[in-house]
């Protein structure tokens, strides 16, 4: 973990209040990894007084280039949509864990445990709820480019919320669903889950390997529920976050019975934001 | 010579910045981030007999330069914080105000006691304003359990004991009194002030607990005033603190009397806040030619005039 001040290189509208911001700095790879976290001060001054978790969406292969996206909401991301080109950004970063990644990824020696096992080639399904969506595209970029095939299932509100798609697209099979049906399939993310896994009776192989998610707890409640405690499956957290670093223990949660590590709560900043599908309790 | 050396009731201090007690853990987080030794002292998070689990979650919510937490006191427990987080700490050149927190008097005595004889604490901070328990209020805003408690706590250790004051009260300068009655060798202030914030859509309060601790830059003038008047009222040295995070916001504690600052939510913001403090002050008092704190400790006292 860092202290840096990246220059703002781009901060521009995408779709109904969700921010595409460009930073230009140095972000290795291998720090920098899939499913870690910004901490932003969005304010220059003393309100908003804490800063604001965010995930990283992409980073460029010449590692100059960092982009997250977020929605803006309250004070704290107001503040930041007002950020211009050539601004600096107060940020600590990179923090929290990562996701873990099959075998075959380049590049990281640490995909360790359950996934160290599996063979090279992997189906992935990506499953992503509204400002959940950002980190899958880094992790899914990595994890095209080691050679995996990609399915994702993105889940908007509606047709003004989407964002995204082309990018999706250019690693794989993209599902889009809205809740009013104003655009691609009406329904939740876990209808679309239906259809991919209904497939799978007629093509007797499980439709993917390995699952990752983001999304509001809501859907990923719906996941734990739906997806087997058997398959490999992770989700990321979206937590209200004060320090970041694990001291302040304003974002813990629970660990399910069977996974607790050394403490019976979790930090989600710290032993988080990345946790197996049925490790944490929602 | 360094410039920033103090002493505060006989403990030896580097420098008078120290983390305050539950903004730092136990600075195993920190520590990844520097040397904790550059620090004057640490003040530990509250701990209690026996582990506790904290409040339910939304345990944090923001208000304008300052937010509100209800972190329930969470630690694992005596035991567990003497052999591991005191152990782990023991490598650092720092001094450990180990914070004590407790829900009746045999809890605090028995807390403290087996604190007091850990070879790396060097004082007890009794938190007796924790607004965030059941019962924890209680000694805090009642001068007459006040002075019982820290009487009781003061037979079983061996060494200074710090009772850090709620500003929930009427009278801080009567807690104050009270607790140097009782032998208190010196007084935290302030800890947080009870407040609350309810949400719009939900119409409910944020905290899941309802109301939390206010802390950060928004307290400090009442900080200010709490320590100018027990520092002009109560012959006892002041570890002060409340929305510290600028060398001016130490000089202003130091001016109304404060012999030691503790930096609480400004870690939160910036994790290097303590060091970056701690050589920003010692700059200050270079360039301004202040060759010791005591010059500049109480400055601010007497300087007011009354009604005419």
């Amino acid at each position: 973990m860092k202290k840096i001040f990246p220059n703002v290189v781009e901060n521009t509208l995408i779709a109904d209040n969700i921010f595409k911001l460009v930073l230009e700095d140095n972000f290795p790879h291998d720090e920098f990894k899939p499913g870690k976290f910004l901490h932003v001060k969005c304010s220059k001054g003393l309100d908003p007084l804490l800063r604001r978790p965010m995930s990283i969406c992409d980073i460029s292969d010449d590692e100059r280039y960092l982009t997250v996206l977020y929605r803006r909401e309250g004070r704290g991301t107001t503040l930041l949509s007002e950020y211009r080109a050539g601004e600096k950004i107060d940020i600590l970063a990179p923090l929290g864990n990562n996701f873990e990644l099959p075998a075959g990824y380049n590049g990281d020696k640490n995909a360790a445990g359950d996934l160290q096992q599996q063979c090279l080639s992997k189906k992935i399904l990506l499953i992503g709820g509204g400002i959940g969506v950002p980190p899958l595209y880094y992790l899914g970029r990595k994890l095209k480019a080691a050679g995996h095939s990609i399915i994702s299932i993105l889940g908007f509100n509606a047709a003004k919320d989407v964002f995204y798609e082309n990018e999706f697209k250019s690693l794989g099979e993209v599902f889009i669903t809205t809740v009013d049906g104003s655009y691609g399939m009406k329904g939740f993310v876990i209808d679309a889950l239906a259809e991919i896994e209904s497939a799978e009776i007629v093509d007797c192989e499980p439709s993917y390997d390995v699952m990752y998610s983001c999304g509001p707890k809501a859907m990923l409640k719906a996941l734990q529920s739906r997806i087997s405690s058997d398959k490999l499956a992770y989700m990321s957290l979206e937590e209200r976050m004060g320090c970041g670093v694990g001291a302040c223990l304003a974002c813990v949660c629970n660990y399910n019975e069977g996974f607790e590590r050394d403490k019976s709560y979790s930090r989600v900043c710290t032993e988080g934001p990345v946790y197996k599908l049925h490790e944490i309790s929602l | 010579m360094n410039l920033l050396a103090t002493e505060i009731a006989g403990i030896k201090l580097k420098n008078p910045i120290m983390p305050a007690s539950g903004c730092f853990g136990f600075g195993r987080e920190y520590a990844k981030f520097y040397d904790l030794s550059v620090l004057g002292g640490i003040a530990i998070k509250a701990t209690s007999w026996e582990p506790r689990t904290g409040n339910w979650t939304p345990r944090v919510a923001e208000t304008p330069g300052g937010m509100l937490n209800s972190i329930g006191l969470q630690n694992p427990g005596v035991e567990k914080v003497v052999a591991e987080e005191l152990a782990f700490l023991s490598q650092y050149d720092t001094a450990i105000f180990a914070n004590v927190a407790g829900s009746s008097i045999e809890d605090y005595v028995s807390t403290c006691a087996k604190l007091s004889q850990v070879a790396n604490v060097s004082a007890i901070e009794l938190n007796v304003s924790c607004p965030n328990v059941h019962n924890g209020i209680q000694f805090g805003s009642n001068e007459e359990s006040l002075e019982v408690l820290t009487r009781e706590v003061k037979k079983v250790i061996n060494i200074p004991l710090f009772v850090k004051l709620s500003p929930n009260v009427t009278s801080i300068v009567s807690m104050a009194k009270a607790a140097q009655r009782a032998g208190a060798d010196g007084l935290s202030l302030i800890n947080t002030l009870l407040g609350m914030r309810i949400d719009l859509k939900t119409r409910k309060p944020i905290l899941a607990r309802g109301s939390g601790g206010l802390s950060g830059p928004a307290i400090k003038p009442v900080a200010i005033r709490m320590v100018y008047e027990v520092a002009s009222e109560v012959n006892l040295p002041i570890i002060g603190m409340g929305g510290i995070q600028s060398v001016d916001d130490a000089l202003e504690f130091f001016f109304a009397g404060a012999s030691a600052l503790a930096v609480g939510t400004a870690n939160f913001i910036d994790p290097f806040a303590c060091p970056e403090l701690i050589k920003a002050l010692e700059n200050h008092l270079e360039s301004e030619g202040i060759k010791s704190l005591n010059e500049i400790i109480g400055a601010a006292l007497n300087h007011v005039r009354s009604v005419h």
